[in-house]
């Protein structure tokens, strides 16, 4: 350390930071990252059971049936051509309702059930999440 | 007539900017000397201005003046006054306007209060400072004018979304802002000692009050805004990593690490061009945090209007800014000399080491936070959340923290291991019975969070050793201010530690007369009755509780509202804070067997988290007066002795 070079060696541990964290950031990414599904979209490509995703479409008229545990609710989400049940247990948001856009954050279960552990619901009259608008979009193009 | 008066104050202020960036490109030049004194007066003129302006916006949005379409769009007249006033600020056009008036006061507080710095660094900043200013100024009048008429105005106009009415929402914004914006200054000052070739120990003092400043804002700002997420969502979580949380944590890391590195360049005059690197990082992080929050391209409480032309033009600003210091960069940093030379065991290295860790932390905060949109334009959709970041960003800063405790007990420039070891035998020894406790009594926990508690063990005393043994009364305030700084780490570190591992939850549907166990206590559900307020009307539980073995009884009452103005529900959770942690109980809904969801959780220690965090902005206070104090004597030695 002794040497003439150390703003070099300074220079290069910064470097090796930077390398440092973007290949951190892309291992982690790789098992980390939850993609976005719509029902259409596992209907053509079923992913693996257990891995995370989010699923995001609308919630099916008189779809919501809560079981005797008062705790969990199932119901169906679909978009223009394909359904698929979900699961939940908790408190849905406020914003949770039929015909509503929802996303669905958890699991596939090996049955085909989506096991949500969170559910995001529509805000408000104004609000859309733009990862569903775009998802409506493409499925919109699809059924035409 | 108050909303004419605001856009016109607020013209005046963007052509003194204009007038200000050319006096001082001049002056620069060697041209305009007649023109330099003029440069502080326009600077802090400039400033009054801007916060005239904004005053006026808050007088249209205390008076309900619904022509204004700002006022129409996002208040109510029936409002409480508070939210009438946090309504200003809780839109897009009037949240930007905020944002300049605390970037134009930032650069009024460099003209009226910086002394230190050479009169030419100051003038190259302020003209630095108002050039961001200019670009946001048109960013404002351009495509986000908080002004604007409505014709014909309507009555009562359409409310602000009832998530963000709450005390919490009066004061976060702005604190957060004087963080955000504030780190401008240590910008503008980095381009500043590129332009006149200015980089050195005395410029690092003179930068280092203001990094200070700013963070001890950011600071608190991140840990209300922490709190406020924490009992306003309902969900019993206190740090989300949603990208607008990463927006204001990035500024915060990068500022930290610059604010350890000025410290070095201030005493050892080491690290130069690594500092003016940080100061430049540190607000453009700021104005990505910016582009993230107010160019809709995220969806969140915080993204009010989604409008790709607000986008596009925030995108340029950022370029050109963040684009142009880089360059100015690349151009100049040649010609700083190196500083001083250290060993590798120093407290120097250590500092080199917290930055180095910092920076991987903010590179992966980064990455993590950007790829959903970078996925989003080649047509993935993904989302990053928690288990990415806690798996880089989390280990990485238990490994911060436990290097944090070995600098302050090392010796500037050389230093040997033993005597470093020496002085952490005691927090050492802790370690080890904590980690034999933690292996023993709780051996199914997490990983993150056991080592958590080791650590934060550790943190805790550790971070106590360089006042061992001294005499507290001759302490520099400087040193007590770093002390509790870190021992705020330590005890934040706790809090999390412990409310992820120890979080007892009980999900249920309730029947009146109900009881339940959950951690120390038993919860007796009693019914539901309706109540009201200002603006909406609730059904609130009436639950029971009793420390079991204290015999000692009381009342938390969650509610479900309903606020009428625009309708929507909200549930307001209730919590019950005990010395050892929080108890904190959601109201669900009623089901058709007339039972009640209820979800309640035991957060053990948990009130830590946010304790930490005010500690670690007490020592910046702490630290913060002490360097002032100390500056300020001497300048009275210094013209005391010169008579």
């Amino acid at each position: 350390m002794k040497a003439k070079h150390q703003r070099l060696i300074l220079a290069t541990l910064a470097l090796a930071a930077v390398v440092l964290a973007g290949l951190l950031a892309v291992s982690a990414l790789q098992d980390k990252a939850a993609y976005f599904y719509a029902p259409s979209d596992i209907a053509l490509q079923k992913p693996a059971p257990g891995t995370r995703m989010r699923l995001g479409g609308m919630v099916a008229d008189k779809s919501i049936v809560r079981a005797s545990d008062g705790i969990t609710i199932r119901f169906v989400v679909e978009d223009k051509t394909d359904k698929i049940a979900v699961e939940f247990r908790g408190i849905a948001p406020d914003l949770f309702k039929e015909k509503s856009g929802v996303v669905a954050e958890g699991t596939l279960r090996p049955d085909g059930v989506f096991i949500a552990d969170n559910l995001l619901a529509k805000h408000d009259e104004r609000y859309m999440p733009p990862e569903l608008e775009g998802k409506m979009h493409k499925t919109d193009s699809l059924s035409k | 007539m108050m909303a004419e008066a605001g856009l016109g104050l607020l013209w005046l202020a963007a052509a003194l900017s204009l007038l200000q960036v050319a006096v001082g490109a001049l002056s620069l030049m060697g041209k305009g000397e007649a023109l330099a004194p003029l440069m502080k007066p326009v600077a802090i003129l400039q400033g009054l201005l801007v916060a005239l302006s904004f005053l006026s916006l808050i007088a249209v949005f205390l008076s309900s003046d619904m022509s204004v379409k700002l006022v129409a769009a996002n208040s109510h007249s029936d409002k409480p006054w508070l939210y009438k006033l946090s309504g200003t600020w809780g839109n897009h056009e009037g949240s930007m306007l905020l944002w300049v008036t605390v970037l134009a006061l930032a650069g009024a507080g460099i003209a009226a209060f910086e002394r230190r710095i050479k009169a030419e660094t100051l003038i190259a900043s302020l003209m630095a400072q108002a050039l961001i200013s200019l670009g946001f100024y048109a960013f404002l009048l351009f495509s986000s004018n908080p002004f604007e008429r409505l014709s014909p105005a309507p009555e009562n106009g359409m409310g602000l979304n009832p998530m963000l009415q709450d005390p919490g929402l009066a004061f976060h914004p702005p604190t957060l802002y004087f963080g955000y914006v504030g780190m401008s200054v240590a910008f503008s000052f980095a381009v500043g000692a590129l332009l006149t070739r200015d980089v050195g120990a005395e410029f690092a003092r003179a930068m280092r009050p203001w990094v200070l400043g700013a963070w001890i804002f950011l600071t608190i700002g991140i840990t209300a805004g922490s709190y406020w997420a924490y009992y306003e969502l309902g969900w019993g979580g206190w740090w989300f990593w949603d990208p607008v949380e990463n927006a204001s944590l990035m500024p915060w890391l990068a500022s930290t690490a610059l604010l350890h590195s000025v410290t070095v360049l201030a005493t050892r005059d080491s690290l130069r061009a690594w500092t003016i690197m940080l100061a430049v990082v540190a607000f453009s992080m700021s104005m990505v945090g910016t582009f993230l929050v107010r160019s809709g391209i995220l969806t969140s409480v915080h993204a009010f209007a989604v409008d790709p032309e607000r986008g596009s033009f925030l995108l340029a600003l950022l370029a050109l800014y963040i684009g142009g210091a880089l360059t100015l960069f690349a151009l100049r940093i040649g010609t700083v000399r190196e500083g001083t030379r250290f060993d590798l065991v120093s407290r120097e290295g250590f500092l080199v080491a917290n930055n180095l860790l910092l920076s991987v932390v903010l590179g992966t905060v980064l990455i993590g936070t950007l790829y959903p949109i970078v996925a989003q334009a080649f047509g993935q959709q993904v989302s990053i959340g928690a288990p990415y970041f806690n798996s880089t960003a989390g280990s990485l800063g238990l490994l911060i923290a436990f290097l944090m405790v070995f600098g302050p007990v090392t010796r500037w420039r050389r230093d040997d291991v033993r005597p470093v070891l020496k002085r952490l035998m005691l927090p050492a020894l802790l370690l080890a019975g904590v980690t034999v406790a933690v292996l023993l009594l709780a051996p199914d926990i997490n990983i993150l969070p056991k080592i958590g508690m080791m650590v934060s063990a550790f943190v805790i005393l550790g971070s106590l050793a360089p006042l061992w043994k001294r005499n507290l009364r001759r302490t520099p305030l400087f040193t007590i201010g770093m002390v509790v700084a870190h021992l705020g780490i330590g005890v934040a570190l706790a809090g999390m530690a412990a409310e992820a591992a120890f979080t007892r939850e009980v999900l249920a549907a309730a029947k009146p007369g109900q009881r339940f166990e959950i951690g120390p206590f038993s919860v007796t559900f009693n019914g539901v009755k309706p109540v009201a307020g200002p603006n909406w009307t609730a059904l609130e539980a009436d639950m029971r509780v009793e420390r079991s073995g204290s015999g000692k009884t009381f009342t938390v009452a969650p509610q479900a509202r309903m606020f009428s103005e625009p309708p929507t529900e909200t549930s307001e959770a209730a919590l019950s804070t005990h010395w050892d942690g929080q108890l904190y109980l959601v109201l669900g809904k009623q089901d058709a067997q007339d039972r009640w969801q209820v979800r309640m959780w035991w957060k053990p220690l948990v009130t830590l988290i946010w304790a930490g965090g005010l500690l670690i902005a007490l020592g910046g206070v702490l630290a913060l007066v002490g360097h002032l104090r100390r500056e300020a004597r001497s300048r009275w030695r210094r013209e005391y002795w010169m008579g």
